[in-house]
């Protein structure tokens, strides 16, 4: 045996870096665990990767008429045309575009108004459920059952609402220009309610906790309180739904697009390709609208797995 | 001089249904009055120790003492200043950074997302003060290391804890300290070792404490003063020694006979009959008549005063 009594012993101090401690936790271990979330997740990063870089991947820009040559209109995948002898990996559509780029491209639309309308969403759930929760009284009465009434009705009703009101106050030059600004602010409107909901509960729940007595005692105002304190203690959940909120605003954005009511010809989404192959689909050329929906498939449903094991990662009851 | 002066603090809580609930069920509002008529003083540098069976209205007093609560009536003044009708601003921020509180659960009293250092030095830095290696002596003074100051509160005990509440408590140099049940969640060892933490920072800091408290062993340990709360009422004052020796009240004689104690080991022990009545219908005339096992006709017409017998303040008709 050595003896230790004459040594004095280091406390010691591992210092862990970020990356390690991420690679330690529980998450990332559940993480590991689930199949289905590793293969979401590579997933969801091409097709974010693709919609991110697409000027360097797609062959043309589909929307640039001087790169476009009517003559290939319609061809089939993989098949030389007939009169330019040009071959497209995914076909052409009616006017000659490379259907591969023109799904780049509207991924891109599409991931941009959902992440955009996810993200103006959760700012005003967020803000208005701390404040409802944290304050009480009326203003909670008020905020609350507006949140009830704009439930009563289909999400997609209201952001076709808010966006014909807000089509009608634009002027014309500048609609095209505007179109997915108000497609975003149109999602996001009519999404706000989960997260306000949620972030109401969970704040009545810290609220009475005595770490909040503690700062207000101290004199703190009930803003730092609300920011500081409540606000990183409520935001997993809001996390969670923010994922599902993703999947369900690509999927609302396509929505509105293939009625018609979303994002303008110029820069078409994939809900609006999609409308556009659908005139096609009885006359044989099916690529036009299948490739396009199928990648809106992918894209929804790997966010929304991936949303789904959030949740019961950081649900402790589920484990 | 008085650090603390209370006068007729009484507190009620509206504990109606909602408005429709009235409404269909033809019933008025309801009132709870979980405080009522409270005189006491605390001299600086001593423990004034609060003690009552749950429901006796001994945190919505500690509630009161540092301005979480408002009075409904009545006042608090705190070196002369009463927080809740203060309106110069300075003042009300000398004061508030005099006063701190400990509370009862030290698992719901830390934010869990922040970091040690952080929650010790919030009530200097929510000042805009310097705390530059506050938190790492504060640490030290509470008996854990330096070396805690980085990490978050999940990664401490219980015990550990209750140190942090007590260095967070310390960082804006309070003259007075207001404990809810500091030990009541800790494990008898540990409960030990916070209470001593306690008495000696008291000395090295010159703190006041009120102790907040259902355990009569943990009160008779640190309090110079007691009172005991009966629902709402304060029923007998006196000093410690006075109050354990010369009992005046039937209901601290009943609480002390409950009380376990090392030397009666396995004797006989009187257990409180009967419970604590509903606040929100109270009995009439002294509220502890139902239980008093010398109550006489009069207990039940009309309420004692709190009156002065010898060293004590007593409210029983009955005391000498």
């Amino acid at each position: 045996m050595t003896d230790l009594s004459n040594q004095t012993v280091a406390p010691k101090v591992v210092q862990k870096s970020r990356l390690r401690v991420f690679l330690d936790s529980d998450i990332y271990y559940t993480f590991r665990r689930s199949p289905v979330a590793v293969v979401s997740t590579i997933v969801v990063t091409i097709l974010v990767l693709s919609a991110i870089f697409a000027p360097l991947i797609a062959s043309t820009n589909p929307f640039d008429p001087a790169s476009l040559n009517l003559m290939n209109g319609f061809t089939a995948p993989m098949t030389p045309n007939a009169f330019t002898g040009e071959s497209f990996l995914l076909g052409t559509d009616d006017q000659g575009r490379d259907v591969f780029s023109t799904i780049l491209y509207g991924m891109r639309v599409s991931l941009f108004v959902g992440v955009a309308a996810v993200l103006f969403a959760m700012v005003l759930g967020i803000t208005l459920g701390l404040i409802s929760g944290y304050v009480g009284g009326w203003t909670e009465t008020i905020i609350m059952r507006t949140a009830d009434v704009q439930l009563t009705f289909p999400s997609i009703l209201v952001a076709m609402l808010i966006f014909g009101i807000a089509k009608g106050f634009t002027p014309i030059e500048y609609r095209d220009q505007m179109a997915i600004w108000v497609l975003i602010i149109a999602i996001g409107l009519s999404d706000w309610v989960q997260f306000a909901r949620v972030v109401r509960g969970a704040t009545l729940v810290e609220k009475r906790k005595e770490y909040v007595e503690a700062a207000r005692l101290i004199g703190r105002t009930p803003y730092a309180i609300m920011l500081r304190h409540i606000l990183p203690n409520v935001l997993s959940p809001v996390l969670v739904i923010a994922t599902i909120s993703l999947a369900l605003a690509i999927i609302a954005e396509a929505t509105l697009s293939f009625l018609g009511v979303g994002a303008p010809p110029t820069q078409p989404s994939l809900g609006t390709l999609i409308r556009i192959g659908q005139g096609f689909l009885f006359s044989g050329e099916w690529w036009i609208l299948l490739f396009p929906a199928f990648t809106l498939l992918t894209l929804a449903l790997s966010v929304n797995l991936l949303g789904d094991w959030l949740r019961d990662a950081l649900n402790p009851r589920l484990r | 001089m008085a650090l603390i002066s209370v006068k007729n603090l009484t507190r009620v809580f509206d504990v109606s249904k909602p408005w429709l609930n009235r409404v269909i069920e033809r019933r008025g509002k309801a009132f709870l009055t979980a405080v009522s008529d409270v005189d006491f003083e605390v001299t600086e540098r001593t423990t004034y120790g609060l003690v009552g069976e749950s429901g006796s209205g001994k945190s919505t007093i500690g509630r009161m003492l540092v301005g979480l609560l408002t009075p409904s009536g009545g006042t608090v003044e705190i070196e002369g200043v009463n927080l809740a009708t203060e309106t110069d601003a300075k003042k009300v921020d000398v004061i508030r950074s005099d006063i701190q509180m400990i509370f009862q659960d030290p698992y719901a009293s830390l934010n869990p997302r922040w970091r040690v250092r952080d929650i010790i030095v919030e009530p200097v830095v929510a000042r805009g003060g310097d705390a530059t290696g506050l938190a790492e002596r504060l640490l030290e003074q509470v008996g854990l290391s330096a070396l805690d100051a980085g990490k978050f509160p999940h990664e401490f005990s219980g015990g550990q804890r209750q140190r942090i509440c007590i260095a967070r408590a310390l960082s804006s140099e309070p003259k007075l300290i207001v404990c809810d049940e500091p030990t009541s969640a800790l494990d008898v060892s540990v409960q030990a070792q916070v209470l001593n933490l306690m008495s000696d920072l008291k000395d090295n800091f010159g703190l006041t404490y009120v102790l907040i408290s259902h355990d009569l062993t943990v009160v008779r340990h640190m309090a110079d003063r007691i009172g005991v709360l009966y629902l709402g009422r304060l029923v007998e004052e006196a000093g410690a020694e006075d109050l354990f020796a010369d009992t005046k009240h039937p209901y601290t004689k009943m609480l002390l006979e409950a009380a376990p104690q090392i030397d009666g080991f396995g004797r006989e022990a009187a257990l409180p009959e009967g419970e604590i009545p509903d606040p929100i219908n109270p009995p009439s005339g002294c509220a502890f008549h139902p239980r008093c096992p010398i109550a006489k006709n009069i207990c039940t017409q009309e309420r004692p005063d709190l009156r002065e017998v010898g060293q004590t303040r007593v409210a029983c008709h009955f005391a000498q």
